[in-house]
């Protein structure tokens, strides 16, 4: 009894071992439809980066003599009723619903996590404050808050942005509060305060990356709906402005063609529908390879 | 006598009990009622108690990670109940806590070497190569290696975490250790591991234990001398044989005649307490285990008895001992039925 292996675990090979994101990555790769999700994710994020390179021609190239042409082997997606060439500007268009969809979620996280960190540790009054703030944005059905958002601030891909950014902080804010109001009790964080730590490394070294993972879950799926509220912005002509190749602006300018020239608004709704449905499938995963309770 | 390196004198930790949609306070929870001792250097104090009986909430005001409603603690000559948030964190340095919970204990996302290591950057040790040495040489004197360090707290067995949170607690070079029931939560086979290795460590560092446990076996198997708890207050305070072979407070009486006996074959009386242990929000007038006590007195029920020495380095708080200290031998003894 008095020699028990304590010198050695044999189930773990030496060396540099699993940390808790190469597990989840194991657990991510599993899933079948997570990996499509990040294939189809991966494509558009390429498409976005080199989009300008490989698209046959510009966003406002327009040629009358050729409008509302069907898909042919000249123009792939057809053109619209200025003669342009729907393909590129669908290629173009990546690039602004990623980057509304990326950058509005990364303003949630970051305004949404500052807030709902500070509310969760220090607790009492702040509180109080931050969660009732919460409680009234949320009482808004979301879009219509965006829509009065960017009425205030004037129509613009920018303003719209912001406006997305705005209406999803509480979503963040509220799940890092409880995830801190958790945190916060595990015996490791009076472990911390223990052997004589200040507040700020606690909530920065512990408290924060022990919180991140469902952040990440939530962000992805978040970028999905970022992408369909600036589509639905865009499409309500209060996000990107004309001749901007957004999504959704092109939804809205092909609505008068639907019966003659479908293809006008087919392409840009299905760019629309795979980059959130890659997300969503990413998120998902994601969420299964994060979540402890998935674990066994 | 050499200088007590704690001294703990009336701590008191009360929680308010808030009701309604106000939240106004209806009365408070006496956790830590009035508790007083020291500790010498070197030695080990074990305290004792059932759950709920304010044990942990003492160990962590000594640290003040919980902070005292009132009551002064001295440790090496300084008084800490006043220090400010500053002050105190350089303390801790000399204060360390060992925890219950290996597993919740340990950040799940920092390797051991990294949780190591925390000690040594709070306290400003700077240089990275240093601090890795020493890293080292505290996961072999605790019995791991130093390949170890670049694993995550999920890939050990109990023993082998609670390994680590001892070594955690010795990085920083402290006098004092509060263990907060260490081996509580291991395997009996893994508990005497534990308990060899923190009586080797006291040796090798000279360092002094406050041991907070439930299991009284446990406990005399380290302490020097051991304090019993009820209900926030200590009854009884005797040097660890002292305790054992000669319990005065009646309750310490009823919690060594629960010791399991490793033998078939021996038989005694066990002394069944009736009742449950009583709500520390509302606890009994007097002595706060009268509700339960076979000897009660009338005084018992409006006095409140005072922890007094009644031998060398026995004290307890019983008014079956007021006064003189001897001629109760036959109250030591419990006979049936008698409540």
């Amino acid at each position: 009894m008095t020699q028990l292996a304590t010198n050695q675990s044999p189930d773990i090979p030496e060396g540099k071992t699993a940390g808790p994101w190469r597990e989840a990555w194991t657990g991510f790769k599993k899933s079948k439809a997570a990996l499509a999700g990040a294939f189809i994710v991966l494509f558009f994020v390429a498409l976005a980066l080199v989009g300008p390179l490989i698209a046959p021609e510009g966003i406002n190239e327009q040629d009358i003599t050729k409008r509302l042409m069907a898909p042919s082997s000249a123009h792939w997606f057809g053109t619209d009723d200025l003669g342009r060439d729907i393909l590129s500007r669908v290629i173009h268009g990546s690039r602004i619903s990623l980057w509304v969809g990326f950058f509005s979620v990364i303003g949630s996280v970051v305004v949404g996590s500052a807030l709902g960190i500070i509310a969760g540790y220090y607790g009492r009054w702040v509180d109080t404050v931050i969660s009732r703030l919460f409680d009234i944005m949320l009482a808004f059905p979301s879009i219509l808050l965006a829509i009065a958002i960017v009425s205030v601030l004037g129509p613009s891909l920018r303003n719209a942005l912001i406006a997305i950014a705005v209406i999803n902080v509480p979503n963040f804010g509220r799940l890092i509060r409880s995830k801190v109001l958790s945190i916060k009790q595990d015996e490791y964080i009076t472990a911390a305060r223990g052997i004589g730590m200040r507040d700020t490394r606690i909530l920065f070294s512990h408290i924060l990356p022990n919180s991140m993972a469902p952040v990440i879950v939530q962000g992805t799926l978040a970028v999905a709906t970022a992408i369909l509220e600036a589509a639905a912005l865009g499409f309500l002509g209060l996000g990107a402005q004309a001749p901007a190749p957004e999504w959704g602006k092109m939804l809205a300018d092909a609505r008068n063609y639907l019966r003659d020239a479908p293809w006008t608004m087919i392409f840009p709704g299905l760019a629309i529908m795979l980059t959130v449905l890659g997300f969503n499938l990413m998120g998902d995963g994601l969420r299964d390879a994060l979540d402890p309770r998935m674990k066994n | 006598m050499t200088k007590p390196l704690l001294k703990v004198e009336g701590l008191k930790k009360y929680f308010p009990v808030k009701k309604g949609p106000l939240g106004r306070v209806r009365g408070h929870v006496k956790a830590v009622d009035g508790v007083s001792f020291d500790v010498y250097p070197g030695e080990t104090l074990g305290i004792v108690g059932e759950s709920g009986c304010g044990k942990s909430t003492t160990g962590r005001m000594l640290m003040r990670l919980l902070e005292p409603t009132e009551g002064r603690i001295e440790f090496d000559g300084r008084e800490l109940t006043g220090l400010g948030p500053e002050e105190m964190r350089k303390v801790r340095r000399d204060i360390q806590m060992v925890f219950q919970d290996p597993f919740a204990s340990l950040n799940p996302r920092h390797t051991v070497g990294k949780i190591l290591e925390e000690p040594l950057i709070v306290h400003g040790v700077k240089d990275a190569a240093d601090r890795k040495k020493k890293v080292r040489e505290f996961l072999d004197i605790v019995g791991l290696s130093g390949y170890h360090a670049s694993r995550y707290p999920h890939q050990f067995s109990g023993g082998q975490r609670q390994r680590i949170g001892i070594a955690r607690a010795l990085m920083t070079n402290p006098k004092l250790i509060i263990a907060d029931e260490p081996v509580s939560a291991l395997d009996v086979s893994i508990q005497s591991q534990v308990l060899n290795l923190m009586q080797d460590l006291q040796r090798e560092f000279g360092l002094t234990y406050i041991f907070i446990a439930h299991d009284l076996g446990v406990v005399r198997h380290i302490s020097d001398r051991v304090g019993v708890m009820y209900l926030g207050r200590l009854v009884e305070l005797a040097d660890s044989e002292a305790l054992y072979d000669k319990p005065l407070h009646p309750y310490t009486q009823a919690l060594l005649s629960a010791v399991p006996v490793p033998d078939p074959g021996f038989e005694r009386e066990q002394i069944v307490l009736e009742g449950d242990i009583p709500s520390p929000a509302n606890p009994p007038s007097g002595c706060t285990f009268h509700t339960r006590c076979p000897f009660r007195m009338d005084v018992c029920i409006t006095t409140v008895p005072i922890l007094r020495q009644t031998d060398t380095g026995h004290s307890v708080a019983c008014h079956l001992y007021g006064g003189e200290a001897d001629g109760n031998d036959n109250k030591t003894l419990v006979t049936e039925g008698s409540i």
